[in-house]
Protein backbone atom coordinates (compact mmCIF):
# COMPACT_ATOMS: atom_id res chain seq x y z
CA UNK A 1 0.00 0.00 0.00
CA UNK A 2 2.96 2.33 0.56
CA UNK A 3 3.04 4.88 -2.24
CA UNK A 4 -0.69 4.73 -2.83
CA UNK A 5 -0.97 8.10 -1.15
CA UNK A 6 -3.87 9.88 0.44
CA UNK A 7 -7.34 9.80 -1.08
CA UNK A 8 -9.71 12.68 -0.42
CA UNK A 9 -13.34 11.94 -1.20
CA UNK A 10 -15.37 15.09 -1.92
CA UNK A 11 -13.78 17.92 -3.92
CA UNK A 12 -15.37 20.97 -2.38
CA UNK A 13 -14.36 23.34 0.42
CA UNK A 14 -13.49 20.61 2.94
CA UNK A 15 -11.65 18.40 0.45
CA UNK A 16 -9.59 21.26 -0.94
CA UNK A 17 -8.64 22.56 2.49
CA UNK A 18 -7.71 19.06 3.61
CA UNK A 19 -5.32 18.67 0.64
CA UNK A 20 -3.76 22.07 1.38
CA UNK A 21 -3.38 21.29 5.07
CA UNK A 22 -1.81 17.91 4.31
CA UNK A 23 0.83 19.73 2.27
CA UNK A 24 1.24 22.39 4.96
CA UNK A 25 1.78 19.63 7.53
CA UNK A 26 4.54 18.12 5.39
CA UNK A 27 2.93 15.36 3.29
CA UNK A 28 4.91 15.08 0.05
CA UNK A 29 3.26 11.91 -1.24
CA UNK A 30 0.44 11.55 -3.71
CA UNK A 31 -2.91 13.19 -2.98
CA UNK A 32 -5.89 12.16 -5.10
CA UNK A 33 -9.10 14.16 -4.85
CA UNK A 34 -12.31 12.46 -5.94
CA UNK A 35 -15.32 14.64 -6.63
CA UNK A 36 -18.62 13.61 -8.17
CA UNK A 37 -19.28 17.14 -9.45
CA UNK A 38 -17.56 18.08 -12.72
CA UNK A 39 -16.20 21.35 -11.27
CA UNK A 40 -13.09 22.34 -9.39
CA UNK A 41 -13.97 23.38 -5.83
CA UNK A 42 -16.31 26.35 -5.76
CA UNK A 43 -17.87 28.47 -3.07
CA UNK A 44 -21.48 27.66 -2.15
CA UNK A 45 -22.62 30.71 -0.13
CA UNK A 46 -23.04 32.95 -3.22
CA UNK A 47 -25.38 30.34 -4.76
CA UNK A 48 -28.30 31.60 -2.68
CA UNK A 49 -27.17 35.23 -2.83
CA UNK A 50 -25.11 36.94 -5.56
CA UNK A 51 -25.15 34.07 -8.08
CA UNK A 52 -28.87 33.46 -7.59
CA UNK A 53 -29.49 37.19 -8.04
CA UNK A 54 -27.47 37.20 -11.25
CA UNK A 55 -25.07 39.74 -9.70
CA UNK A 56 -21.99 37.56 -9.83
CA UNK A 57 -20.92 35.19 -12.58
CA UNK A 58 -20.76 31.55 -11.58
CA UNK A 59 -17.11 31.62 -12.69
CA UNK A 60 -16.43 34.05 -9.85
CA UNK A 61 -17.22 31.40 -7.26
CA UNK A 62 -14.12 29.24 -7.73
CA UNK A 63 -12.28 28.73 -4.49
CA UNK A 64 -8.72 29.99 -4.30
CA UNK A 65 -6.27 27.09 -4.35
CA UNK A 66 -2.88 27.28 -2.66
CA UNK A 67 0.09 26.71 -4.98
CA UNK A 68 1.00 23.72 -2.78
CA UNK A 69 -1.84 21.66 -4.30
CA UNK A 70 -0.85 22.18 -7.92
CA UNK A 71 0.41 18.59 -8.12
CA UNK A 72 -2.59 16.86 -6.58
CA UNK A 73 -4.50 14.56 -8.85
CA UNK A 74 -8.03 15.78 -9.50
CA UNK A 75 -10.53 13.05 -10.33
CA UNK A 76 -13.57 15.20 -11.03
CA UNK A 77 -16.87 13.80 -12.24
CA UNK A 78 -15.82 10.64 -10.40
CA UNK A 79 -18.07 9.43 -7.60
CA UNK A 80 -16.73 7.01 -5.04
CA UNK A 81 -19.25 4.18 -4.78
CA UNK A 82 -17.93 2.25 -1.79
CA UNK A 83 -14.97 2.18 0.56
CA UNK A 84 -13.38 -0.67 2.46
CA UNK A 85 -11.68 1.01 5.39
CA UNK A 86 -10.03 -2.17 6.55
CA UNK A 87 -8.51 -3.14 3.20
CA UNK A 88 -7.95 0.55 2.48
CA UNK A 89 -9.50 0.63 -0.97
CA UNK A 90 -12.08 2.76 -2.72
CA UNK A 91 -14.32 1.44 -5.47
CA UNK A 92 -15.31 4.09 -7.97
CA UNK A 93 -18.68 4.37 -9.68
CA UNK A 94 -17.14 2.88 -12.85
CA UNK A 95 -15.96 -0.17 -10.91
CA UNK A 96 -12.26 0.68 -10.75
CA UNK A 97 -10.52 0.10 -7.44
CA UNK A 98 -8.25 2.70 -5.90
CA UNK A 99 -5.98 1.71 -3.00
CA UNK A 100 -4.94 4.33 -0.48
CA UNK A 101 -2.74 4.75 2.59
CA UNK A 102 -4.81 7.45 4.21
CA UNK A 103 -8.38 8.64 3.66
CA UNK A 104 -10.13 11.97 4.12
CA UNK A 105 -13.94 11.88 3.93
CA UNK A 106 -15.26 15.28 2.80
CA UNK A 107 -18.50 14.36 1.08
CA UNK A 108 -20.72 17.04 2.65
CA UNK A 109 -24.50 16.91 2.54
CA UNK A 110 -27.27 17.07 -0.04
CA UNK A 111 -30.67 18.74 0.28
CA UNK A 112 -33.41 16.74 1.92
CA UNK A 113 -36.47 16.56 -0.32
CA UNK A 114 -40.10 16.94 0.68
CA UNK A 115 -41.77 13.54 0.91
CA UNK A 116 -44.63 14.78 -1.33
CA UNK A 117 -45.24 14.00 -5.00
CA UNK A 118 -46.18 16.48 -7.73
CA UNK A 119 -46.27 20.23 -7.42
CA UNK A 120 -45.18 23.18 -9.57
CA UNK A 121 -41.54 23.22 -10.79
CA UNK A 122 -39.46 22.25 -7.74
CA UNK A 123 -35.99 23.49 -6.83
CA UNK A 124 -33.27 23.03 -4.23
CA UNK A 125 -30.07 25.03 -3.84
CA UNK A 126 -26.85 23.18 -3.26
CA UNK A 127 -24.89 23.20 -6.52
CA UNK A 128 -24.00 25.66 -9.28
CA UNK A 129 -26.53 23.94 -11.53
CA UNK A 130 -29.27 24.21 -8.88
CA UNK A 131 -28.64 27.93 -8.49
CA UNK A 132 -28.67 28.59 -12.24
CA UNK A 133 -31.90 26.66 -12.71
CA UNK A 134 -33.68 28.56 -9.94
CA UNK A 135 -32.26 31.93 -11.04
CA UNK A 136 -33.93 31.46 -14.42
CA UNK A 137 -37.33 31.29 -12.69
CA UNK A 138 -36.94 34.33 -10.43
CA UNK A 139 -38.59 36.83 -12.76
CA UNK A 140 -40.54 39.81 -11.42
CA UNK A 141 -44.08 38.82 -10.51
CA UNK A 142 -43.39 35.09 -10.24
CA UNK A 143 -45.06 33.53 -7.21
CA UNK A 144 -42.34 31.76 -5.24
CA UNK A 145 -43.20 29.41 -2.42
CA UNK A 146 -40.30 28.59 -0.12
CA UNK A 147 -40.80 25.57 2.10
CA UNK A 148 -38.46 25.75 5.07
CA UNK A 149 -37.19 28.77 6.99
CA UNK A 150 -33.62 27.86 7.82
CA UNK A 151 -30.83 29.92 6.45
CA UNK A 152 -31.09 28.76 2.85
CA UNK A 153 -34.87 29.27 2.87
CA UNK A 154 -34.51 32.80 4.26
CA UNK A 155 -31.72 33.73 1.85
CA UNK A 156 -33.63 32.45 -1.17
CA UNK A 157 -36.74 34.32 0.02
CA UNK A 158 -34.77 37.57 0.28
CA UNK A 159 -33.08 37.12 -3.09
CA UNK A 160 -36.36 36.24 -4.82
CA UNK A 161 -38.15 39.19 -3.23
CA UNK A 162 -35.35 41.53 -4.30
CA UNK A 163 -35.85 40.21 -7.84
CA UNK A 164 -39.49 41.33 -7.64
CA UNK A 165 -41.10 37.94 -6.97
CA UNK A 166 -44.13 37.38 -4.73
CA UNK A 167 -42.61 35.32 -1.94
CA UNK A 168 -44.23 33.18 0.75
CA UNK A 169 -42.30 31.12 3.29
CA UNK A 170 -43.96 28.14 5.00
CA UNK A 171 -42.38 26.29 7.92
CA UNK A 172 -43.50 24.43 11.06
CA UNK A 173 -41.33 26.42 13.48
CA UNK A 174 -42.54 29.52 15.32
CA UNK A 175 -40.08 31.88 13.62
CA UNK A 176 -37.59 31.73 10.73
CA UNK A 177 -34.11 30.48 11.76
CA UNK A 178 -35.38 30.11 15.31
CA UNK A 179 -33.30 26.98 15.93
CA UNK A 180 -30.09 28.82 15.09
CA UNK A 181 -30.66 32.21 16.71
CA UNK A 182 -33.50 31.89 19.23
CA UNK A 183 -37.00 33.33 19.41
CA UNK A 184 -36.28 37.05 19.89
CA UNK A 185 -33.77 37.65 17.13
CA UNK A 186 -35.73 35.32 14.83
CA UNK A 187 -38.87 37.40 15.33
CA UNK A 188 -36.94 40.57 14.47
CA UNK A 189 -35.61 38.84 11.37
CA UNK A 190 -39.15 37.95 10.29
CA UNK A 191 -40.36 41.51 10.83
CA UNK A 192 -37.61 42.82 8.60
CA UNK A 193 -38.48 40.32 5.89
CA UNK A 194 -42.15 41.27 6.17
CA UNK A 195 -41.31 44.98 5.95
CA UNK A 196 -39.73 44.14 2.59
CA UNK A 197 -42.74 42.21 1.37
CA UNK A 198 -42.03 38.55 2.19
CA UNK A 199 -45.05 36.70 3.61
CA UNK A 200 -44.70 33.98 6.25
CA UNK A 201 -46.98 31.11 7.19
CA UNK A 202 -45.11 29.96 10.29
CA UNK A 203 -46.39 27.01 12.28
CA UNK A 204 -47.59 25.22 9.17
CA UNK A 205 -46.63 22.23 7.09
CA UNK A 206 -47.31 21.60 3.43
CA UNK A 207 -49.35 18.40 3.30
CA UNK A 208 -49.87 18.13 -0.46
CA UNK A 209 -48.55 19.63 -3.67
CA UNK A 210 -50.59 20.35 -6.78
CA UNK A 211 -49.52 21.71 -10.15
CA UNK A 212 -50.81 25.10 -8.94
CA UNK A 213 -49.06 25.18 -5.60
CA UNK A 214 -49.34 23.66 -2.14
CA UNK A 215 -51.99 22.74 0.41
CA UNK A 216 -51.18 23.46 4.05
CA UNK A 217 -52.16 21.46 7.12
CA UNK A 218 -54.98 23.92 7.87
CA UNK A 219 -56.48 23.40 4.42
CA UNK A 220 -55.21 26.71 2.97
CA UNK A 221 -54.16 26.55 -0.66
CA UNK A 222 -51.19 28.63 -1.72
CA UNK A 223 -50.73 29.36 -5.41
CA UNK A 224 -47.17 29.16 -6.65
CA UNK A 225 -45.31 29.18 -9.97
CA UNK A 226 -42.11 27.96 -8.36
CA UNK A 227 -41.47 25.85 -5.29
CA UNK A 228 -38.19 25.91 -3.37
CA UNK A 229 -37.48 23.06 -0.98
CA UNK A 230 -35.20 24.22 1.81
CA UNK A 231 -35.99 21.60 4.42
CA UNK A 232 -32.57 20.61 5.67
CA UNK A 233 -29.96 18.19 4.48
CA UNK A 234 -28.82 14.59 4.45
CA UNK A 235 -25.16 13.69 4.93
CA UNK A 236 -23.54 11.87 1.99
CA UNK A 237 -22.39 8.75 3.78
CA UNK A 238 -23.80 5.87 1.72
CA UNK A 239 -20.35 5.14 0.24
CA UNK A 240 -19.15 4.19 3.73
CA UNK A 241 -22.02 1.89 4.56
CA UNK A 242 -20.18 -1.27 3.54
CA UNK A 243 -17.57 -0.87 6.27
CA UNK A 244 -18.95 -2.61 9.37
CA UNK A 245 -18.97 -0.87 12.71
CA UNK A 246 -19.20 2.74 11.57
CA UNK A 247 -21.83 4.99 13.14
CA UNK A 248 -23.44 6.86 10.23
CA UNK A 249 -26.69 7.83 11.95
CA UNK A 250 -26.16 11.55 11.31
CA UNK A 251 -23.02 12.07 9.29
CA UNK A 252 -19.80 10.22 10.11
CA UNK A 253 -19.20 9.80 13.82
CA UNK A 254 -15.63 10.88 14.62
CA UNK A 255 -13.55 11.04 17.77
CA UNK A 256 -12.09 14.25 19.16
CA UNK A 257 -9.30 14.05 16.56
CA UNK A 258 -11.71 13.55 13.67
CA UNK A 259 -10.77 9.90 13.19
CA UNK A 260 -13.57 7.84 11.70
CA UNK A 261 -14.74 5.10 14.04
CA UNK A 262 -11.41 5.23 15.86
CA UNK A 263 -9.59 3.98 12.75
CA UNK A 264 -6.06 5.38 12.50
CA UNK A 265 -5.95 6.01 8.75
CA UNK A 266 -9.27 7.68 8.08
CA UNK A 267 -10.52 11.13 9.05
CA UNK A 268 -13.57 13.24 8.19
CA UNK A 269 -13.97 17.00 7.70
CA UNK A 270 -16.66 19.60 7.01
CA UNK A 271 -20.44 19.24 6.90
CA UNK A 272 -20.35 15.43 6.96
CA UNK A 273 -18.27 15.09 10.15
CA UNK A 274 -19.97 14.60 13.52
CA UNK A 275 -17.47 15.22 16.29
CA UNK A 276 -17.38 16.28 19.94
CA UNK A 277 -16.34 19.90 20.44
CA UNK A 278 -14.95 20.32 23.98
CA UNK A 279 -16.25 23.89 23.99
CA UNK A 280 -19.77 22.50 24.25
CA UNK A 281 -19.48 19.17 26.06
CA UNK A 282 -18.93 15.57 24.98
CA UNK A 283 -21.93 15.15 22.65
CA UNK A 284 -20.74 14.81 19.02
CA UNK A 285 -22.43 17.23 16.62
CA UNK A 286 -22.42 18.12 12.95
CA UNK A 287 -22.05 21.81 12.11
CA UNK A 288 -22.99 23.04 8.62
CA UNK A 289 -21.10 26.32 8.66
CA UNK A 290 -18.61 27.52 6.10
CA UNK A 291 -15.89 28.00 8.73
CA UNK A 292 -15.92 24.36 9.81
CA UNK A 293 -14.35 22.67 6.74
CA UNK A 294 -11.27 24.87 7.12
CA UNK A 295 -10.94 24.34 10.86
CA UNK A 296 -11.52 20.60 10.74
CA UNK A 297 -9.22 20.15 7.73
CA UNK A 298 -6.30 21.63 9.64
CA UNK A 299 -6.80 19.30 12.59
CA UNK A 300 -7.67 16.22 10.53
CA UNK A 301 -4.62 16.61 8.30
CA UNK A 302 -2.31 16.52 11.34
CA UNK A 303 -4.17 13.55 12.81
CA UNK A 304 -3.81 11.59 9.58
CA UNK A 305 -0.13 12.45 9.03
CA UNK A 306 0.74 11.44 12.57
CA UNK A 307 -0.76 8.02 11.86
CA UNK A 308 0.92 7.66 8.46
CA UNK A 309 4.35 8.75 9.61
CA UNK A 310 4.16 7.07 13.03
CA UNK A 311 4.70 10.28 14.93
CA UNK A 312 2.69 11.57 17.83
CA UNK A 313 -0.22 13.82 17.11
CA UNK A 314 -1.30 17.07 18.67
CA UNK A 315 -2.90 15.90 21.94
CA UNK A 316 -5.42 18.76 22.04
CA UNK A 317 -8.84 17.83 20.65
CA UNK A 318 -10.33 19.63 17.67
CA UNK A 319 -12.16 22.62 19.16
CA UNK A 320 -13.19 25.10 16.48
CA UNK A 321 -15.23 28.17 17.35
CA UNK A 322 -18.29 27.82 15.11
CA UNK A 323 -19.25 30.96 13.23
CA UNK A 324 -21.69 31.67 10.46
CA UNK A 325 -23.01 34.59 8.56
CA UNK A 326 -26.03 35.01 6.34
CA UNK A 327 -26.87 37.86 3.96
CA UNK A 328 -30.58 38.59 3.52
CA UNK A 329 -31.61 41.72 1.63
CA UNK A 330 -28.96 44.21 2.76
CA UNK A 331 -28.93 42.70 6.25
CA UNK A 332 -26.04 40.69 7.59
CA UNK A 333 -26.69 38.09 10.24
CA UNK A 334 -23.43 37.18 11.99
CA UNK A 335 -23.06 34.54 14.67
CA UNK A 336 -20.12 33.30 16.73
CA UNK A 337 -20.26 30.32 19.09
CA UNK A 338 -23.30 28.07 19.53
CA UNK A 339 -26.44 30.16 20.22
CA UNK A 340 -28.52 27.04 19.58
CA UNK A 341 -27.24 25.43 22.80
CA UNK A 342 -28.09 28.35 25.07
CA UNK A 343 -30.79 28.31 27.73
CA UNK A 344 -31.30 32.08 27.59
CA UNK A 345 -30.78 34.95 25.16
CA UNK A 346 -30.20 38.52 26.24
CA UNK A 347 -30.41 41.70 24.18
CA UNK A 348 -26.95 43.30 24.40
CA UNK A 349 -27.67 46.31 22.21
CA UNK A 350 -30.22 47.73 19.81
CA UNK A 351 -34.00 48.11 19.71
CA UNK A 352 -35.81 44.97 18.55
CA UNK A 353 -38.90 47.00 17.60
CA UNK A 354 -37.03 49.17 15.12
CA UNK A 355 -37.34 48.12 11.50
CA UNK A 356 -33.72 48.71 10.59
CA UNK A 357 -31.36 49.33 13.50
CA UNK A 358 -28.53 47.02 14.53
CA UNK A 359 -29.28 44.26 17.02
CA UNK A 360 -26.88 42.24 19.14
CA UNK A 361 -27.87 39.27 21.31
CA UNK A 362 -25.79 37.27 23.77
CA UNK A 363 -26.60 33.59 24.39
CA UNK A 364 -25.94 32.06 27.78
CA UNK A 365 -25.75 28.60 29.24
CA UNK A 366 -26.04 29.29 32.94
CA UNK A 367 -23.71 32.22 33.48
CA UNK A 368 -21.44 31.40 30.58
CA UNK A 369 -21.63 33.32 27.30
CA UNK A 370 -21.64 30.60 24.62
CA UNK A 371 -22.72 32.59 21.58
CA UNK A 372 -23.45 36.01 20.11
CA UNK A 373 -25.51 36.90 17.06
CA UNK A 374 -25.96 40.25 15.36
CA UNK A 375 -28.37 41.48 12.73
CA UNK A 376 -27.96 44.69 10.78
CA UNK A 377 -25.07 46.43 9.09
CA UNK A 378 -21.28 45.98 9.30
CA UNK A 379 -21.19 47.72 12.68
CA UNK A 380 -23.44 45.05 14.19
CA UNK A 381 -21.21 42.29 12.87
CA UNK A 382 -18.16 44.11 14.22
CA UNK A 383 -19.84 44.37 17.63
CA UNK A 384 -20.44 40.63 17.61
CA UNK A 385 -16.81 40.02 16.68
CA UNK A 386 -15.68 41.89 19.79
CA UNK A 387 -17.03 39.00 21.89
CA UNK A 388 -14.97 36.49 20.01
CA UNK A 389 -12.08 36.38 22.50
CA UNK A 390 -14.48 35.58 25.35
CA UNK A 391 -16.16 32.86 23.29
CA UNK A 392 -12.75 31.36 22.47
CA UNK A 393 -12.00 30.69 26.14
CA UNK A 394 -12.32 26.97 26.73
CA UNK A 395 -14.38 25.86 29.71
CA UNK A 396 -12.72 23.71 32.38
CA UNK A 397 -12.05 20.85 32.30
CA UNK A 398 -11.10 20.14 28.71
CA UNK A 399 -11.90 16.56 27.72
CA UNK B 1 8.63 39.28 0.60
CA UNK B 2 4.99 38.30 0.20
CA UNK B 3 2.55 40.30 -1.88
CA UNK B 4 -1.02 40.57 -0.60
CA UNK B 5 -3.87 42.09 -2.60
CA UNK B 6 -7.51 42.40 -1.66
CA UNK B 7 -10.15 42.99 -4.29
CA UNK B 8 -11.97 45.82 -2.52
CA UNK B 9 -14.90 45.58 -4.94
CA UNK B 10 -15.50 42.08 -3.63
CA UNK B 11 -14.64 42.57 0.07
CA UNK B 12 -17.71 42.79 2.31
CA UNK B 13 -15.93 43.49 5.60
CA UNK B 14 -16.44 40.06 7.15
CA UNK B 15 -13.23 40.65 9.09
CA UNK B 16 -12.24 36.98 9.24
CA UNK B 17 -8.81 37.88 7.82
CA UNK B 18 -8.20 40.10 10.85
CA UNK B 19 -8.56 37.11 13.17
CA UNK B 20 -6.34 34.94 10.98
CA UNK B 21 -3.60 37.50 10.36
CA UNK B 22 -3.82 40.49 12.73
CA UNK B 23 -0.33 41.65 11.71
CA UNK B 24 -1.47 42.11 8.12
CA UNK B 25 -5.15 43.05 8.29
CA UNK B 26 -7.16 45.41 10.45
CA UNK B 27 -10.51 47.16 10.32
CA UNK B 28 -10.02 50.92 10.48
CA UNK B 29 -12.13 53.44 12.43
CA UNK B 30 -14.63 53.70 9.57
CA UNK B 31 -15.18 49.94 9.61
CA UNK B 32 -13.20 49.44 6.41
CA UNK B 33 -10.48 46.93 5.77
CA UNK B 34 -6.88 48.13 5.79
CA UNK B 35 -3.90 45.86 5.13
CA UNK B 36 -0.15 45.63 4.64
CA UNK B 37 0.45 44.96 0.94
CA UNK B 38 3.99 43.64 1.33
CA UNK B 39 4.26 41.87 4.66
CA UNK B 40 7.42 40.15 5.86
CA UNK B 41 8.02 36.68 4.41
CA UNK B 42 7.64 35.27 7.91
CA UNK B 43 3.96 36.14 7.68
CA UNK B 44 3.34 34.02 4.58
CA UNK B 45 1.41 31.31 6.44
CA UNK B 46 -0.73 33.91 8.16
CA UNK B 47 -1.48 35.52 4.80
CA UNK B 48 -2.47 32.14 3.35
CA UNK B 49 -4.71 31.47 6.35
CA UNK B 50 -6.38 34.85 5.92
CA UNK B 51 -7.01 34.20 2.24
CA UNK B 52 -8.53 30.81 3.14
CA UNK B 53 -11.02 32.22 5.62
CA UNK B 54 -12.28 35.06 3.44
CA UNK B 55 -15.90 34.10 2.64
CA UNK B 56 -15.71 36.20 -0.52
CA UNK B 57 -12.33 34.76 -1.55
CA UNK B 58 -11.18 38.33 -2.16
CA UNK B 59 -7.58 37.95 -0.94
CA UNK B 60 -4.65 37.02 -3.18
CA UNK B 61 -1.23 35.99 -1.93
CA UNK B 62 1.77 35.96 -4.26
CA UNK B 63 5.53 35.81 -4.19
C1 LIG C 1 -26.66 27.73 -0.99
C2 LIG C 1 -25.77 27.66 0.21
C3 LIG C 1 -25.48 28.83 0.91
C4 LIG C 1 -24.65 28.79 2.02
N1 LIG C 1 -24.40 29.96 2.68
C5 LIG C 1 -23.65 29.94 3.81
C6 LIG C 1 -23.43 31.14 4.55
O1 LIG C 1 -23.88 32.22 4.18
N2 LIG C 1 -22.69 31.06 5.68
C7 LIG C 1 -22.16 29.89 6.14
O2 LIG C 1 -21.51 29.87 7.19
N3 LIG C 1 -22.34 28.72 5.44
C8 LIG C 1 -23.08 28.73 4.29
N4 LIG C 1 -23.28 27.55 3.59
C9 LIG C 1 -22.68 26.29 4.09
C10 LIG C 1 -21.32 25.98 3.49
O3 LIG C 1 -21.30 26.24 2.11
C11 LIG C 1 -20.97 24.51 3.77
O4 LIG C 1 -20.80 24.41 5.16
C12 LIG C 1 -19.74 24.00 3.04
O5 LIG C 1 -19.92 24.01 1.65
C13 LIG C 1 -19.39 22.59 3.47
O6 LIG C 1 -18.28 22.13 2.76
P1 LIG C 1 -17.95 20.58 2.61
O7 LIG C 1 -16.74 20.51 1.75
O8 LIG C 1 -17.95 19.95 3.95
O9 LIG C 1 -19.21 19.95 1.86
P2 LIG C 1 -19.77 20.23 0.40
O10 LIG C 1 -19.51 21.65 0.02
O11 LIG C 1 -21.17 19.73 0.41
O12 LIG C 1 -18.89 19.31 -0.53
C14 LIG C 1 -18.99 17.92 -0.58
C15 LIG C 1 -18.65 17.48 -1.98
O13 LIG C 1 -18.52 16.06 -2.02
C16 LIG C 1 -19.18 15.56 -3.17
N5 LIG C 1 -19.51 14.14 -2.95
C17 LIG C 1 -20.51 13.63 -2.20
N6 LIG C 1 -20.51 12.29 -2.22
C18 LIG C 1 -19.47 11.92 -3.02
C19 LIG C 1 -18.94 10.66 -3.43
N7 LIG C 1 -19.47 9.50 -3.02
N8 LIG C 1 -17.86 10.66 -4.27
C20 LIG C 1 -17.31 11.83 -4.67
N9 LIG C 1 -17.77 13.04 -4.31
C21 LIG C 1 -18.84 13.09 -3.48
C22 LIG C 1 -20.37 16.48 -3.28
O14 LIG C 1 -20.97 16.42 -4.55
C23 LIG C 1 -19.73 17.83 -3.00
O15 LIG C 1 -19.14 18.39 -4.14
C24 LIG C 1 -24.11 27.56 2.46
C25 LIG C 1 -24.40 26.38 1.75
C26 LIG C 1 -25.23 26.43 0.63
C27 LIG C 1 -25.55 25.16 -0.09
Amino acid sequence: MAGAGIAVVGASLGGLRAAEQLRAAGWRGTITLFGDEPHLPYNRPPLSKEVLAGEAPASGTQLRRRPSVEDVEWRLGTAVATADLTARTLTLADGRVHPYEGLVAATGVRPRRLPLPGGPPRHVVRTLEDSAALAAELVAGARVLVIGSGFIGCEVAATARTAGCEVTVVAPESEPMVLAIGEDLARALRHRHEARGVRFRMGHLATALTPRGAVLDDGTELDADVLVEAVGSLPNTEWLAATPGLDLTDGILCDAHLRIGGLPHAVAVGDVARFPNPRYGPLPRRVEHWSVPGDTARHAARTLLAALTDTSRDPAPCAPLPSFWSDQFTLRLQSFGQPALADRAELLSGDPESADGDLLYGYYLGERLIGVAALGGPAAAAAAARHRAELMTLPEPVV
Amino acid sequence: MVKVTVDMDVCQNHGQCVFAAPDIFRIDEDGRLAYVASPDAALRDDAEDAADVCPLQAIRVEG
